[in-house]
């Protein structure tokens, strides 16, 4: 017994992805989902964007608005910026998802009380801010001192987790394009975030997909913004590098 | 080759699941489980119904059964049309009871593991995911599959 799992443990960070390049959740959509996901005025995700558009424009605290210093409409933020979250912050000491630098932000510039990781707020706040660099290539910089993290997500992302004792790596990684019950299985990445799901017909932050994934494995998850899923975050946009941002996707 | 795997019997010292039935030890030897577990006897209709059922046992997620009135057959693990010929009725046990005794890295999950060894299980499931009852129903069913 401690032999077999000895050699499980052993095998594990030798396992790699099985496919080479990454293809966005996006593909394996029927058709009729994908011309949802494109035309603005269909995408119900779109009202998710115009909500924090609104946010972004309104006074804070001290009267001050994200628009005040970023523009009415965001053209202020540098849509290459955005894609490069999470980055490595040596105020925080380590990743900064972009959900937490909005957050930062209303704290220092607006004067408001931080919310708590994955309020409504922030997650409109969020996908509008993504949303401005929509078809911006992920680029997240893992090569420097965000690798720990990196690391550390990726152990995450191969850990059997919970009564079904599967790991993320298994079905995102392995068993890719093969069916499971009707659903093709994709490569699991994180470029639609914050999503549109149709399952719960609103939008979804990462952090609670990843919760979700957790109950399907019957597990229990961790909770938003806490040090692994933000582990989690980092490494899943590495592992998508390249893709285009697709804030608000569309996804079941 | 020879394995030998005798679990304890100390699950229902864990307080939540007292109401449960207690995890009953097993044995496995070359690759099979020879003996029922708890001694139960399986009944192969019932084993139908949990194979296909979502809440239960859900193989037809990953497997291909010829359980027609069910669409929605998984195409990721290996069609089990006629696996009750290959395999003896203790080799079909290990594998429905912890299939990661075979392969190690399977996707497979253990229908009959120790639940004191799931990482992170979920208060409420942290039971086997079948019942011993259950798992001897699904061997049954099984072995009709010529
Ligand atoms: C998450 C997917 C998944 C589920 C659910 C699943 N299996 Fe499997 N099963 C597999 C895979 C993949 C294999 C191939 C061998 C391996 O990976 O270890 C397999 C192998 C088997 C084998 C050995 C087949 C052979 O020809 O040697 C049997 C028997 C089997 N499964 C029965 C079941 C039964 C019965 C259930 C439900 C109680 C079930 N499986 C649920 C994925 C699954």
């Amino acid at each position: 017994m401690r032999r077999v799992l000895l050699a499980a443990i052993a095998l594990l960070p030798l396992a790699a992805p099985a496919w080479e390049q990454p293809v966005s959740g996006y593909a394996y959509l029927p058709e009729q989902m994908q011309a949802m996901q494109d035309d603005e005025f269909e995408n119900p995700g779109m009202y998710t964007v115009e909500d924090g558009g609104t946010l972004f424009r309104a006074p804070g605290y001290n009267g001050n608005s994200c628009a005040g210093c970023h523009g009415d409409n965001g053209s202020g933020l540098d849509r290459k910026g955005i894609a490069r979250y999470p980055v490595y912050s040596t105020r925080h000491g380590g990743p900064l998802t972009l959900h937490q630098r909005i957050n930062d932000c209303r704290e220092q510039h607006l004067d408001e009380f931080p919310l708590t990781y994955d309020e409504p707020e922030l997650i409109k706040l969020e996908t509008f801010v993504r949303h401005l660099a929509r078809g911006e290539p992920v680029n997240v910089d893992v090569s420097g001192p965000l690798k720990p993290w990196y690391d550390s997500g990726k152990a995450l992302y191969h850990t059997r987790i919970g009564q079904l004792d599967m790991s993320c790596h298994h079905c995102h990684d392995r068993y890719v394009d093969l069916k499971l019950r009707d659903q093709v299985l994709n490569q699991g990445h994180s470029n639609a975030f914050p999503a549109h799901r149709l399952l719960t017909g609103g939008v979804s932050s990462l952090h609670g997909k990843f919760r979700d994934c957790y109950a399907t494995l019957r597990a229990l998850p961790y909770e938003v913004g806490s040090e692994e899923f933000i582990a989690l975050e980092v490494y899943l946009h590495a592992r998508g590098n390249g893709l285009p941002i697709e804030t608000p996707g569309i996804r079941r | 080759m020879k394995y030998l795997f005798s679990l304890p019997l100390f699950c229902c010292l864990l307080a939540p699941l007292a109401a449960q039935e207690a995890y009953l030890p097993w044995r496995a030897e070359n690759f099979a489980i020879a003996a029922p577990l708890g001694g139960l006897q399986g009944d192969a209709a019932r084993g139908r119904a949990i194979v296909a059922s979502r809440e239960r046992g859900n193989c037809i997620s990953c497997h291909l059964l010829p359980i027609p009135e069910h669409p929605m057959h998984g195409t990721l693990a290996p069609p089990l049309f006629g696996v009750g010929a290959r395999l003896s009725a203790g080799e079909l046990r290990l594998r429905v009871v912890d299939e990661k005794l075979i392969n190690p890295e399977t996707i497979m999950p253990a229908f009959y593991r120790d639940p004191a060894r799931y990482h992170r299980p979920h208060p409420d499931h942290a039971t086997t995911i079948l019942t011993a009852q259950e798992v001897e129903d699904v061997v049954a069913y099984l072995v009709t599959l010529r």
